[in-house]
Order: C-alpha cells, then sequence, then structure tokens
C-alpha cells in the first residue's frame, strides 16, 4: 500500500504525464495503434483493396461497439455489466487499429476520427445485422453470437495468412478478443434457450429477427481478404453446437435484398451515426 | 467462530472480553476481519458505508456513461468507456465487501431503488456537455480520492483492500479527466467556454461531496473512533480546496468563488461557505436528476429480471441433470458389478 499515501495521489496530477506512461488506461494510452509495425504495403497488395476490406471490418467493429455503448447502466446484473463494455472496448480497439490502417494505405493520410466522424451512413460499410437495435437482452446476445461466430472465423484465417503484415497482426490481436465474445455469447445463449419459457420464447424470438439478416454474412465477395463463402460451413457449425445445445434452431429465411459491404444498410444506421457523431461534428476545429 | 460455546454461556463477560480484544485491536491500528467479533454498531455502520459507496458507484455510471455514446473522439471514447465499466467494477467489489459482513446484494439493490439507502447526492446533477465528462474526472474523482484514500487504512479488512485498488484506478481517471480539460482548454473558444461553465456547476457540489461541516454531521463520531473514517469533512474539504487551486490555475479556468484566497498565517486556502440547504435538498430526494437516475436503475434491474430468472433455472437444470446422470451411471456399476 506504499504507493497509495494520502499526500501523492493528488502531487502527481500536475506532473508531465507523456502517453508513454505505462499506468495509463488500458488501450486509451496510444496515439498511433500502430507504433513500431512496419507498415509499408507488401508489392503484392492492391493499396485501395486493402484499405477498403480494412474500413469494412473497422465500420463492423465501431458499429458493434456503439451498440454495445448503448447498453451501459442497463444490463441484466453488474457482471453482464462489465463483460458486455469489456466486449465494446475490444470492439472499438478493433475498429481504431483497422481505420488506422486504412489510413495509411489509401493515400489520405486521414486519422482514425475521420472515418469513424466524418463519413455518412452511406459511406459505411458494415454489414447490416451490426446496426440493428438492440432489443432485448436475448436479441444482443444471439446478435453477438452470430458476429463473433462469423467475425472470429475471419479473422483466424487473416492471422494465419493476410498477405498485409499489418492487418495479419490486428487479426492475430483480435483473435483472443473474439474467442472470448463467443464464449460469452455462447453461455448466455444456452442459458437463455434452455431456462425459463420465457427466455426461451425470447431467444427464439431473437433468431427470428436475425435470421433474415445473416445471409448477407456469407455473400462471395471475391479480392483482397478473405471470402466470406469461405466461412460459412464453419460459422454456421458452431452457430448449430450452441443452439442444440440451447434447444434453439436457427430459422431458415431468405436473403435481403442489397449488402452492407455495398452501402445498402436499414433505417437505423443513420440515427446511431447521427449520435455518434453529434459532438465531433458540431465541434469541426476542435482537437479532443 | 466468535461466538464460540462457552462464550455464550459466560453471557456478559465474554461480550465484555470480546469488546476489550475489539478496543485494543482499533487501537493498535490492526484489521478487523470477516470473521471476526465486532460490535453491533461497528457492523451496522460499515454496511451502510459499503453499501452507500457501491451505490454511488453503480449510480455514478449514468452521469458519465450518457456520453460514451456521443464522445467526439475514439481515443475519448475508449477512455470513458472504460472509466464507466471500472466504476461498475468498483460497485462489485464493494457490494462483495458488504456481503462479508453478511448483508446481500441482491438485498441492497433493493433498497437503492426503494430509496431506502443513498448514493452520493454529486450524481443527481445533470451533464449537460462533453467537458462536463473532464470535470467529473477532476473534480469528482479528486474529491472521491480525498475521502477514499484515508479508507484504505480503515479499520475493516475487506473495505481497506478493495479501496486500495480502487483509489488506484481512480486516480487514472482523475489524471484522465483533468488531461481532457488540457486539451479542450487549447482548443477553440467554444471549448474554453464549455469547460469554465462545467468548473461553475460542479464547483460547489463538489465541495459538498465531504458531507455537511462537522458540527453536523452525526454519524461522524463514532465512525471516527472505530477509525472506520480518519478526517473529519471539514479537514477533507479544506485538503481538495488547498489541492485544487493551483490546478485551476495552470489549467487556465477561474473557480467561482469571490472568497477564495489564500492564507498564508493559517498556510491554507480561505474559501466561501457551501449552499448547505441546497445539499439537504439534494440529498432528500429533490435534486435535479434524483428521480432520472433512480428511475433508470430501477427500470434496469426490472427488465433484467427475466434473464437472471433464467440463469437460475438453467443453473437449477443443470445440476439436476448431472445428478441424474450420476445416479444412473452409479446404478450402471451397480449392476455391472
Amino acid at each position: 500500500m506504499s504507493d497509495v499515501t494520502d499526500d501523492h495521489v493528488y502531487l502527481s496530477l500536475t506532473e508531465d504525464h507523456g502517453d508513454s506512461d505505462a499506468r495509463w488506461a488500458f488501450g486509451t494510452g496510444f496515439e498511433d495503434p500502430l507504433h513500431g509495425v512496419d507498415t509499408a504495403v507488401p508489392a503484392t497488395v492492391d493499396a485501395a483493396e486493402l484499405a477498403a476490406y480494412c474500413l469494412a471490418l473497422g465500420d463492423d467493429a465501431l458499429v458493434g461497439a456503439q451498440r454495445l455503448a448503448q447498453w451501459c447502466t442497463l444490463a441484466p446484473e453488474l457482471e453482464e455489466e462489465v463483460a458486455l463494455a469489456n466486449i465494446g472496448l475490444d470492439l472499438l480497439g478493433q475498429a481504431r487499429l483497422l481505420y488506422a490502417r486504412a489510413g495509411q494505405v489509401d493515400g489520405s493520410g486521414r486519422g482514425e476520427d475521420a472515418y469513424a466522424y466524418f463519413r455518412d451512413a452511406e459511406d459505411f460499410r458494415n454489414v447490416r445485422l451490426a446496426e440493428l437495435p438492440n432489443g432485448d437482452f436475448a436479441f444482443s446476445i444471439t446478435r453477438l453470437l452470430v458476429l463473433s461466430c462469423w467475425r472470429l472465423a475471419v479473422f483466424q484465417r487473416l492471422a494465419a495468412t493476410a498477405p498485409d503484415p499489418v492487418l495479419k497482426a490486428i487479426a492475430a490481436k483480435g483473435v483472443n478478443e473474439l474467442a472470448y465474445h463467443r464464449q460469452f455469447a455462447a453461455d448466455w445463449a444456452v442459458r437463455l434457450g434452455d431456462g425459463t419459457e420465457e427466455s426461451h420464447r425470447r431467444m427464439r424470438a431473437a433468431l427470428a429477427g436475425i435470421a433474415p439478416y445473416t445471409a448477407e454474412l456469407f455473400v462471395s465477395r471475391p479480392g483482397f481478404g478473405v471470402d466470406p463463402a469461405d466461412v460459412r460451413e464453419e460459422t454456421t457449425a458452431v452457430l448449430q453446437q450452441v443452439l442444440d445445445a440451447a434447444g434453439l434452431e436457427l430459422p431458415e429465411a431468405g436473403a435481403l435484398p442489397g449488402q452492407g459491404r455495398e452501402g445498402d444498410h436499414t433505417e437505423h444506421l443513420a440515427p446511431l451515426l447521427a449520435e455518434l457523431q453529434s459532438v465531433a461534428r458540431a465541434h469541426p476545429e476542435a482537437t479532443w | 467462530m466468535t461466538t464460540s460455546q462457552g462464550a455464550q454461556s459466560d453471557g456478559d463477560g465474554a461480550e465484555q472480553r470480546l469488546q476489550e480484544q475489539f478496543d485494543a485491536t482499533i487501537a493498535k491500528d490492526q484489521r478487523i476481519e470477516p470473521r471476526d467479533w465486532m460490535p453491533e454498531g461497528y457492523r451496522k455502520t460499515l454496511i451502510r458505508q459499503i453499501a452507500q459507496h457501491a451505490h454511488s458507484e453503480i449510480i455514478g455510471m449514468q452521469p458519465e456513461g450518457e456520453w460514451i455514446t456521443r464522445a467526439p473522439s475514439l481515443r475519448r471514447k475508449a477512455i470513458l468507456f472504460a472509466k464507466v465499466q471500472d466504476e461498475a467494477g468498483h460497485g462489485l467489489y464493494l457490494y462483495s465487501a458488504a456481503e462479508t459482513l453478511g448483508a446481500d446484494r441482491a438485498d441492497l439493490t433493493e433498497r437503492l431503488i426503494e430509496g431506502r439507502q443513498k448514493y452520493s447526492s454529486i450524481f443527481n446533477y445533470p451533464t449537460p456537455t462533453f467537458a462536463d465528462v473532464g470535470v467529473i474526472g477532476w473534480f469528482v474523482d479528486g474529491a472521491a480520492i480525498c475521502n477514499q484514500v484515508p479508507l484504505c487504512r480503515s479499520s475493516y479488512g475487506p473495505y481497506a483492500r478493495s479501496m486500495v485498488r480502487i483509489c488506484k484506478e481512480e486516480s487514472f481517471h482523475q489524471r484522465q479527466g483533468y488531461e481532457l480539460l488540457m486539451t479542450m482548454m487549447r482548443g477553440t473558444d467554444a471549448q474554453r467556454e464549455m469547460v469554465q461553465d462545467a468548473v461553475n456547476r460542479w464547483w460547489w457540489p463538489s465541495l459538498m461531496m465531504f458531507g455537511p461541516p462537522d458540527g453536523d454531521s452525526p454519524n461522524s463520531a463514532a465512525s471516527m473512533a472505530w477509525k472506520i473514517k480518519r478526517h473529519s469533512n471539514d479537514e477533507l474539504r479544506r485538503r481538495f480546496v488547498d489541492m485544487t487551486v493551483p490546478q485551476a490555475e495552470k489549467l487556465g479556468v477561474t473557480l467561482p468563488d469571490p472568497e477564495l484566497r489564500w492564507n498564508e498565517e493559517r498556510g491554507h486556502h480561505d474559501f466561501g461557505t457551501p449552499d448547505w440547504s441546497e445539499l439537504k435538498r439534494v440529498i432528500s430526494g429533490d435534486g435535479p436528476c434524483n428521480e432520472q437516475r433512480v428511475a433508470r436503475r430501477r427500470a434496469a434491474h426490472e427488465e433484467g429480471a427475466w434473464v437472471r430468472e433464467a440463469a437460475t433455472a438453467h443453473a437449477a437444470k443443470r445440476a439436476a441433470r448431472s445428478a441424474r446422470a450420476q445416479e444412473a451411471q452409479n446404478t450402471q456399476e451397480g449392476t455391472a458389478a
């Protein structure tokens, strides 16, 4: 306890603390998230394709983090409050790294905030499942389960084979996080599916609501990165295993027209972004 | 256990010896632990204080939590999200510390949402701008640190230990808040105005966080004697003012108190008297956001009831299934033998 005395805590406040100070809150003390990684784009990689790919994965993460932030102070129990914030923070961290990479390689030199705060809904490339409103806890858990199974399958492949070393490093870091997200969501899906009649009914409703938005996760997109069609089998197998344990089924549903990856969105994205961007856009000259 | 058979049959004499032992532990500045004997008043006072502290952490998530979705940069968003998450974590440790005294978290939550237990009145003020996030970090977390650092030496072990961890995290939060304000003061005129406005609104409520003046603080004397509390309200308030004034100068903001000046003779700052009638109003439920804060906590708790019930039902079913499986295995083994 020697480092917590009555006098020193306060005195430390006006001292200068560089961003390198290791005691700064985890993951929030750095200006350049890719500091120290070789950021040259390999000759075999098309920079525009790489940037667009990072942006799409970054948008999934940012929009997902924003939805999780909306749970803050509303979770059913304090342990879930902490866990949902943890997952939101992981996704926010992934978005920041991916945006930073996009800004390095697309030639614009934009920073993470330019992508998050100064693009409109039609410029976002997230899948629509990420932007749907939170609904009840069953809906949020089911969405998290589907998205984390899917994203983990993508990140595992990127961590093994991405031709860009920075994206590969980002994916490798994300794999551990996503494995935890999937476990958290799977545990709750089983509890809720198996728990009471009401929780089972709510899980069925959540799956029915989510089903139409799952097809676009696996639409083939040849070109840079992992082809989503290649993760369909693994993702659905894992989901099946969890749903079996929960006594639930993913209902059949046709694919909706359009794709988030092409800039097609539900009516829910624009208000989400309006909230996210409100202060930044009210003070475009400000630094924070 | 402390109430051994001998102690019970021995009646008052044993009780007196336990009390003497307890008093000696306190006098030697040693810790009381959950299994030690303690006077009922000590236990009740601690449960009340720790529960209020836990409630404050949980209700305290709301005023800043509202800004996570609107934080104007991704870095600030991450800092704020992590801070509010830390507060949920602090609430968890503190409820656990209260449980070591025989309290029950669900029961304490009921008391909070029914208005039978209090939380820090500071969280009943609104947060209209993003500068409030910085000023809460600087003043409110700063005042909390002044109040809480001495609690790391509180006589009750589990409370003292949770306070060590909480104080470390609070000091991150305070620096983050101050650093946000520094950045904003270097920014646009509009940002500087936001900071000064937030300072004007939060200064007096922050001074009130140390509680009523010493002459008017009903629970203080016993808490001081038991070393649950180590400094008087007025002492801590004075310390906070002395520490904050140079920080305000460095930041370039004006603290809204015309009576504030250095007193060479006393070696402390003189400062004005907070409006104690306002503190009474806010504590008694009439602050700007009391209803809103409790209503949100109640709604979260009630809307989560089906989730908690499902988790309990699933755990019971699982236990029953594994008991049946065990029985079946035993039967099978029995048949095989």
